[in-house]
């Protein structure tokens, strides 16, 4: 009795809500169109999502240090707790951040949270980015939130460095002299942007409070803009799903938003949250107490910037002995310009492989079904050369430590690097590549003949076989359910003539599907499956006879 | 399957794509495997307590949080920022995990898991409505006159193109006008060479061979006006090698005193402290991008990315025997820039 009462109370008191709600802002129509959404799941598509909510998680700490930290170059005599920096002279930046951690109680967590975030941040979009190249799902239609995505990664390192910058210690400041010395090797413009960024002359008293700004404002105000339009994009183009039986281009196969993915997703959100916190409770990062504050002179060996710097500086310690040059009177810094040449070129084609890729095949359909990285060979490839190309400047980065930690010599280490820098891109190209047409044929193997059961007969003739086992329906799709591309010859176009575009596009086709692997068709399978089953069918008569 | 969503397979071009007529027929959604929790209402209960005790854990952890915050509180003693952290971290990890990991299972185990399928439609719009759109830009087009009146427009994109110029010029007082800034450091004729950071003068007699000195100005210390730009520019280092050692220029002769020489401590790759010095090589190293440069020949680039040799501080000895710089460098020290090598 009062059971039911209670029951009855709670529905209306929830009824009561929905109604005050909707009443003022009309959401019930919202509900309905999104909350029943599918999302399709696995766990590849959780990288995305601990991006998401790093940043959520840069946001909350970031704001919670904003309250303490003081953007300021002006210069101090410290007379915090920290004994071994007592009397020091140091900027107003440098000793808030030194306050924050020994006087502010959970101010060093929520630095260490901030700082492990941020790394995670990069490193989740980066590997989002990766799941996203590798799969396809960059292919029509969601050419254009790749790009966003791309531009949020940039975002994302431009937040990290800014803030790398802030606490005004002896390391970033070394960071800032990097970067000052990469300005000013821009022809023409590169001392004034240096005077104009610096507010005068390196290091200045201004550039804290400068990155503060873009910091805790611009950049964070652009990501959040390119996050909200990401997640539009996604909502309206429907995730993608791994080809599958029952998953096509046409449909959307997984869970609905509520309650299954609602949970799951704001679960995760407490997990990525609750790693970070457990990470930051127990490893140190950025120990700035003992770097001290920013001096021109001094600096440390082995320094290493964040990790998603690391290519970029890399690439500056990759770069060749002697390639300054003059002209005219005037020094061409290459050794400068090359590395950033380099790096730039290298951002521009991962931002436009889309509409390449597209260019090629010419095929315009809506893709939404993910492939399989074997099933396309070239692409995967290419994606292994540019993680190798990447990975090489990276280590780049690391030339000294790998050199002193192995016991090498620091400039065959780095000799080394320059000569895989070119030669490992196009031997991962060739390697991937053969990987994936070896998986491919092995996969056409198993959908045609079935799986081996090991399961050796002799044939009354003598002859030798080995049984194969049939697969079931479902995972016969999954191995012969994906898009397959043939090279194309350079035609004509309206007019009769053979142009430019259609040559290139023409040779480029035969290099992406030259070597190929057609899945295997039904009437392939069902030949093979007769001709198992006449086989079957012997074996059977054999053992018949034996008995 | 709507007839529309049929359509995105249809409606678009596929391009180099090869249509198979006996591609292998999708057997469609895989039958939903029962999980324990569906079939046995001891698992589904015994799921439930597991999600309510990772929810009682995190409301656990929260509270351990609140009691760590106040139980260790900061002082000099810097192992109090320790015990903090590791406290205020652990509770505030549990009470995040648990409600994370509790959700999850709760998800997992007595959530429905049917796999659903839902139609994509083509995002293109039909037809009707793009003409519909078209019919709305035209008649915006219509009654504004944008393409009918020139003037109008052509004055308006003259407008917007110049509306933002003033946004940018605005900018103007970022920094200075560079000027000759980068071409000297304080360092000039009689200049005394000072240990850095202590500012205490170097006699010649101090600097035994092989030892090393960082050297700054004399009277450049800290809280002077300019302190950090000025040595940013004005770092040196001081080496006294055997003299017999030294390879030098009839130019550059007169600049060491008896094996000491001063270079600029400033990389001339992109201007981090050139800080390493190895005895045995008689070679410099900087730390950031291991440019290494020959001390005894001139500071020549032996090794990585800098492109010149360290600017050289021409250097005397007074008659009580301190270290003095003849003059200012003869170069622009640090990084390259554009027109260093053009006398202004």
């Amino acid at each position: 009795m009062s059971n039911s009462a209670n029951t009855q109370k709670k529905n209306s008191f929830l009824a009561g809500t929905a109604n005050y709600v909707d009443e003022r802002l009309g959401v019930a129509g919202v509900l309905k169109e999104f909350g029943r959404k599918i999302f399709p799941d696995h766990w590849s598509f959780m990288l995305g999502e601990v991006a998401l909510y790093s940043f959520l998680v840069l946001l909350l700490s970031g704001t919670f240090l904003t309250f303490f930290f003081q953007p300021s170059m002006t210069e101090v005599v410290y007379d915090g707790v920290y004994a071994p920096l007592k009397g020091a002279h140091m900027s107003i930046a440098y000793a808030s951040s030194l306050d924050i951690t020994f006087e502010v109680r959970g101010g060093l967590l929520m630095r260490q949270v901030h700082h492990w975030s941020a790394l995670l941040f990069v490193a989740a979009a980066g590997l989002h980015m990766l799941r996203v190249f590798f799969t396809g799902a960059f292919r029509k239609p969601r050419e254009m939130n790749w790009v966003v995505g791309f531009v949020l990664f940039i975002l994302g390192m431009g937040a990290g460095f800014t803030g790398y910058s802030l606490p005004d210690d002896l390391l970033s400041g070394n960071g800032l002299r990097i970067i000052d010395g990469m300005i000013k090797g821009i022809p023409f413009i590169g001392i004034w942007i240096s005077s104009f960024l610096f507010g005068g002359e390196f290091p200045g008293t201004e550039i804290v409070a400068r990155l503060y700004s873009l910091h805790i404002m611009l950049i964070p105000a652009l990501i959040l803009v390119f996050l909200a339009i990401h997640l539009v994009m996604l909502v309206v183009h429907k995730h993608t799903h791994y080809s599958g039986a029952g998953k096509k281009d046409t449909n959307v196969v997984g869970y609905p938003l509520m309650p299954v993915y609602v949970a799951k997703a704001g679960g995760f959100f407490f997990i990525v949250f609750g790693v970070i916190m457990l990470i930051s409770t127990f490893f140190t990062i950025n120990p700035i107490w003992n770097y001290g504050g920013y001096d021109p002179s001094p600096v440390s060996a082995g320094t290493q910037p964040d990790w998603y710097i690391g290519w970029l500086d890399g690439a500056l310690r990759l770069a060749p002995t002697g390639m300054e040059f003059m002209i005219g009177g005037y020094t061409v810094s290459m050794n400068i310009l090359l590395p950033l040449a380099v790096s730039l070129i290298f951002l521009a084609l991962v931002a436009i492989y889309p509409f390449i890729e597209n260019w090629i095949t010419g095929d315009k359909r809506e893709h939404h079904v993910l492939d399989r990285p074997r099933n396309a060979p070239v692409r995967t490839a290419i994606g292994a050369a540019g993680v190798m190309f990447y990975a090489i400047l990276w280590a780049g980065a690391s030339t000294d430590l790998i050199a002193t930690q192995f016991k090498m010599s620091l400039n065959q280490v780095l000799t080394a690097m320059q000569i895989s820098l070119i030669v490992l891109p196009i031997v991962s190209f060739i390697v991937t590549k053969r990987i994936c047409l070896s998986l491919q044929r092995k996969d056409r193997e198993i959908a045609i003949h079935g799986r081996e059961t090991g399961r050796i007969v002799r044939l009354p003739h003598g002859e030798y076989i080995e049984v194969h086992e049939p697969l079931n329906d479902y995972e016969l799709y999954k191995l012969v359910d994906y898009k397959d591309y043939q090279p194309t010859l350079a035609r004509p176009n309206a007019k009769g003539k053979i142009t430019v575009g259609a040559r290139i596009r023409a040779s480029l086709s035969k290099f992406y599907f030259k070597d190929r692997v057609s899945p295997a068709s039904q009437s392939e399978i069902e030949a093979a499956r007769h001709h198992a089953e006449e086989i079957e069918h012997e074996v059977q008569k054999a053992i018949e006879a034996a008995k | 399957m709507s007839e529309q969503s049929k359509d995105i397979e249809r409606s678009q071009n596929s391009g180099l794509a090869v249509i198979k007529p006996d591609a292998v027929r999708d057997p469609g959604i895989e039958p939903h495997r029962v999980r324990m929790t569906d079939k046995s209402p001891k698992h589904a209960k015994n799921a439930a307590r597991q999600v309510a005790l990772l929810f009682a854990l995190s409301m656990l952890g929260s509270a351990f949080a609140l009691w760590a915050y106040f139980a260790f509180p900061l002082t000099e003693d810097l192992n109090t920022v320790r015990q903090n952290t590791l406290y205020l971290g652990v509770g505030i990890t549990l009470g995040l995990l648990g409600i994370g990991i509790g959700a999850i299972h709760w998800a997992k185990t007595l959530m429905p898991d049917h796999e659903v399928a839902e139609d994509r439609h083509v995002l293109a719009s039909s037809e009707d409505k793009r003409a519909a759109a078209i019919e709305i830009i035209n008649l915006a087009n219509k009654e504004s006159g944008f393409t009918r009146r020139k003037l109008i427009r052509r004055t308006l994109y003259g407008a917007l193109a110049l509306f933002p110029l003033p946004g940018l010029i605005i900018f103007g007082d970022l920094g200075p006008n560079p000027g000759n800034s980068l071409r000297h450091t304080i360092w000039k004729k009689g200049t005394r060479l000072a240990r850095d950071p202590y500012g205490t003068p170097i006699k010649a007699s101090d600097v035994t061979i092989g030892s090393v000195y960082h050297v700054v100005p004399e009277g450049l210390v800290p809280g002077t006006e300019h302190y950090l730009e000025e040595k940013a520019k004005a770092a040196v280092l001081l080496v006294r090698v055997e003299p017999d050692k030294l390879i030098e220029t009839e130019e550059r002769k007169s600049w060491s005193y008896q094996g000491i020489v001063a270079y600029s401590k400033i990389c001339t790759h992109v201007g981090c402290p050139v800080a390493l010095y190895e005895q045995h090589t008689h070679h410099l190293l900087c730390p950031c991008h291991q440019s290494t440069f020959d001390l005894v020949d001139g500071c020549k680039v032996v090794f990585g990315p800098a492109a010149r040799p360290l600017p050289q501080l021409p250097i005397y000895v007074d008659e009580e025997g301190y270290l003095r710089a003849q003059s200012d460098f003869n170069e622009p020290v640090g990084p390259s820039f554009w027109d260093r090598s053009v006398k202004s």
